[in-house]
């Protein structure tokens, strides 16, 4: 059953076309992956489905949900949760805080009951804080708990971002190269969680990855970027030996 | 004819707003600071000035003190760059606007302490007295400064298209990081940008001490300054003199036609209209930031 | 260095940490509360402007420091806290009434300004801000008809539930309704930082394009941010009007917004203490300042001197030591409970690339 559906769509920045004529569909359970040299547009799509942008044609729906009619920050109440390429941290707070943001969406208090911590907020409270230590334990966070963002080494960082969309549980995770910038270790510890959070969470995952490694592992179906257009689609192997792929990737095959 | 003559006025006045404004835009331009102390720079231009110049200080004759305030007031905006915003390299703006802030009432602190709080007038080829033509008062220190403040311009305009070190401004100020790996040397080009940004607080000091007099508390227009950057769009140096102009101009004709209080509130309210219909300024076109 | 066991949620979610910290701040409140009987109706005047001080401070620090908005006009809202407050006195509301309406009335009247503003970053906001605060002050003087113009106001006699509450003739009872005013809002303070409003401040200083990726509405948030900061610093502004017993255009100038900003970065930016120890800073500095140039054998004042010196502690600070005084509390108190085992570069600043807000 499809979960996230692109429809024909198209974007441009001034003349450039950065997506075009896009059609995709994540089916629910699936682990899918965007793939494709630099500037293909894969961070592009994230940020259409974020609505950071909006297309000029095509539509973009979320079980049966037209996103397109909806404002950047009411889409994580759909379930949808992402993480940033850059890394896109609230890095004068704690790990802590920064999973609790993840939680917003689930906020049921009003500001004056907040102010005056009423025996509402608490439970709540208490409801959250329970909710975000299932993401500490999930994800290995416990010795960084209290720290503040802005002194953690990079990969460390890059987790605490993950575990901030899992903490919204999400039913779609959107996650922006999760292995850039990682050791082997942390690279092999980012596709089992990749694995767990698909099958003990029962979250759909659509990745943007560069290490085809990881994504031959985790993935179980690939769509190939060049240029903001489709390229090829279907299994890791499928569009790893795709010769369009390879030819995007390498130049023209006599070249190679 | 009490139009042209209010219009002269506005206008010499907006030309002083105008190059304070020009003061911040070149430095926001390249290095992202806001000097909320450039109304003071100009403060203290006028009173070196001053102090070189008139006869109860040290009495030198104007030319040969100009080239000399030139060399302070440039040394001390390169000198406060090394030394105290070098330091804040990287940290939030937030920083930036109260270090500078602060940095103001110091600024009028020692000018105080130096030169009095009585205001002083400053013996200036420019102050030329008035230009009577029938009913018309012409001040002629006013069509001076119009003039010097277009010369100027001018000139500005000229060193940024066509000199080395105008282009390596520009090239800073558009993106750091791609300069410093050009091969420019980002620091230096923002020292000289402050020095740059001195020296124009000095020129715009002259003229306003030329048309008036100046106290340590003349700094204060550099609020309006401000407010007349933002209505030209904070970051276009010509966006910056038309604002100062706009600023200068509806001054004088607020004071004659409105009622009593309008013509000071004018220039703020305007700056508030501006920034709540037309937030990049007049004369800027809007962009987005990349993800 | 203590460690805390955590058992349960509720260890992360209230006031105090543990125990000894619990003690620690009762301590100090016990100090506050007695304070009237240590020292002279002097330094009691003292100690409640730095309370009346750090409850502007607060309403400040909740933009600035945990919004992350920057507001050169936060003497817009202290004067407007004080005129309604003044003014629903003079049409017979009682005081106890009149002073929390005048807060909420400028909260309103914040979270309003706050709409148009929103649009607006960094330097754009304080511009516009130190703008509004002008704009107050010339606005006082031409609606001469409430405000009294630059004659001014003369505050009414201040009565709760019978009890008249006078700086001269009953200075213990105006200090302790300034610290219940502070206590107060340092509580309303602390429920926010726990709860989903607190954090969701903190996201949207932090990052906005990941607030919003969380489901924060950002233009929603930063006007309740506004609005109840303009609240606290209306009704810090209105204490201030009323111990002065009589203000006018003067008393909320637009160099007020200046030293308010200045004193949350002196105490330590992002901190409840910070406000605290700002406010005591701002309020003891003319006396520490005068002690010395009476004893220089100044007879005349030096105009400026007071502007100039905390100018001069401002860019100190912001040199060597960002996080304020608090900041460096924590540092010492680090080293200590570390000691000897502290060591020189933990407290390094990160060397970072200039982090652009601009547009490219």
């Amino acid at each position: 059953m499809s979960l996230l559906t692109l429809d024909n769509v198209t974007l441009r920045f001034g003349g450039l076309t950065a997506v075009n004529r896009l059609s995709m569909t994540v089916d629910e359970g699936e682990v899918f992956a965007l793939v494709g040299p630099n500037g293909a547009g894969k961070s592009t799509v994230f940020n259409l489905i974020s609505r950071f942008y909006t297309p000029v044609e095509g539509r973009i729906t979320f079980d049966g949900t037209d996103l397109l009619r909806l404002a950047p920050d009411e889409v994580p109440s759909l379930g949808i949760a992402r993480t940033f390429q850059n890394i896109e941290l609230f890095d004068q707070a704690t790990v802590l805080d920064n999973l609790l943001v993840g939680r917003h969406r689930h906020r049921r208090t009003t500001l004056v009951e907040q102010m005056l911590h009423l025996p509402s907020v608490r439970r709540e409270e208490r409801a959250h804080r329970e909710a975000v230590e299932e993401v500490i334990d999930f994800l290995d966070l416990q010795p960084y708990r209290n720290k503040r963002i802005a002194g953690l080494p990079y990969g460390v960082r890059k987790v605490v971002e993950m575990g901030r969309a899992l903490a919204s549980k999400p039913r779609l995770l959107l996650l922006d190269e999760p292995a850039s910038g990682l050791s082997v270790e942390e690279t092999q510890n980012m596709r089992w969680w990749i694995d767990d959070i698909r099958r003990q969470m029962g979250i759909t995952v659509l990745m943007v990855e560069h290490d085809m490694g990881l994504v031959s592992k985790v993935c179980d179906r690939v769509l190939a970027l060049a240029d903001g257009a489709k390229l090829a689609e279907g299994t890791p192997q499928e569009v790893q030996n795709h010769p369009a792929v390879i030819e995007a990737y390498l130049g023209t095959g006599d070249a190679a | 004819m009490e139009v042209l003559q209010l219009l002269i006025s506005g206008m010499a006045n907006g030309c002083v707003y105008g190059l304070v404004a020009l003061g911040f835009v070149l430095i926001y331009k390249a290095t992202e600071a806001v000097n909320f102390a450039q109304g003071d720079f100009m403060m203290l231009g006028a009173f070196v000035t001053l102090g070189l110049v008139n006869p109860e200080f040290m009495g030198l004759n104007f030319w040969v003190a100009l080239p000399i305030v030139f060399v302070i007031m440039g040394v001390f905006g390169y000198l406060l760059d090394l030394v105290v915003l070098r330091a804040l390299f990287g940290q939030n703006q937030v920083a930036v606007i109260i270090l500078t802030i602060a940095l103001g009432f110091i600024l009028r602190f020692v000018a105080g302490l130096i030169w009095g709080h009585e205001p002083l007038s400053l013996h200036s080829p420019l102050a030329l007295g008035d230009l009577r033509m029938g009913t018309l008062v012409l001040g002629m220190a006013d069509v001076a400064i119009i003039i010097v403040t277009f010369l100027l311009t001018l000139f500005l305009w000229q060193f940024f298209q066509r000199t080395k070190v105008g282009l390596a401004m520009q090239a800073a100020s558009q993106n750091q990081m791609a300069a410093y790996y050009m091969g420019i040397p980002v620091k230096r080009v923002q020292g000289f940008v402050w020095a740059l940004a001195g020296i124009v607080a000095a020129i715009a000091g002259i003229l306003y001490a030329s048309k008036g007099a100046i106290d340590p508390n003349a700094g204060f227009i550099g609020i309006k300054a401000f407010a007349a950057a933002v209505i030209g769009g904070f970051g276009s140096l010509p966006g910056a003199l038309m604002g100062g102009l706009i600023v200068g101009i509806i001054e004088p004709f607020a004071a004659r036609y409105l009622p009593a209080g309008w013509s000071q509130i004018a220039p703020y309210a305007l700056l508030i209209g501006v920034l709540l219909f037309r937030p990049h300024g007049l004369f800027a076109q809007v962009r987005v930031k990349k993800v | 260095m203590r460690i805390q066991f955590k058992t349960s949620y509720d260890h992360d979610i209230r006031l105090f940490k543990d125990g000894w910290q619990a003690f620690l701040y009762i301590a100090l409140l016990a100090l506050m509360v007695v304070l009237p009987w240590l020292i002279d109706d002097f330094f009691l005047g003292e100690a409640t402007n730095v309370l009346i001080w750090a409850t502007c401070g607060l309403g400040l620090m909740l933009l600035t420091g945990q919004t992350g908005q920057v507001s050169l006009g936060h003497s817009a809202f202290m004067a407007m806290g004080c005129y309604a407050c003044v003014l629903l006195m003079e049409a017979g509301v009682p005081f106890i009434l009149a002073f929390p309406l005048g807060g909420v009335i400028t909260g309103l009247v914040g979270a309003l300004i706050a709409i148009p503003a929103l649009k607006l970053h960094g330097v754009y906001l304080a511009i516009a801000t130190l703008a509004l605060a002008i704009l107050t002050d010339d606005l006082i003087v031409m609606l001469e008809p409430w405000t009294g113009g630059v004659a001014g106001k003369f505050a009414p006699a201040i009565e709760v539930f019978g009890l008249e509450i006078n700086r001269w003739s009953s200075p213990a009872a105006w200090y302790y309704m300034a610290l219940i005013v502070v206590l107060v809002v340092t509580l309303f303070y602390r429920n926010l930082l726990r709860a989903p409003m607190g954090r969701a401040f903190a996201a949207v200083r932090d990052s906005e394009i990941s607030a919003q990726a969380m489901g924060v509405n950002i233009a929603r948030t930063k006007t309740i941010a506004f609005g109840i900061s303009a609240g606290i610093t209306g009704l810090g502004g209105a204490l201030m009007g009323l111990f002065a017993e009589v203000f006018n255009n003067e008393t909320f100038t637009f160099i007020i917004s200046i030293q308010l900003l200045m004193m949350i970065v002196v105490g330590g930016l992002g901190f409840i203490h910070g406000a605290f120890l700002g406010a005591i800073v701002i309020a003891f500095l003319p006396q520490v300042l005068s002690i010395a140039t009476d004893s220089l054998g100044s007879t005349v004042a030096i105009p400026g001197l007071e502007t100039g010196v905390f100018g001069l502690i401002m860019i100190l600070f912001i040199l060597f030591e960002p996080m304020g005084l608090y900041g460096r509390w924590l540092k010492i108190r680090t080293f200590l409970e570390l000691f000897p085992f502290a060591r020189k570069d933990m407290f390094r600043r990160q060397k970072s690339y200039l982090k652009t807000e601009r547009l490219r």
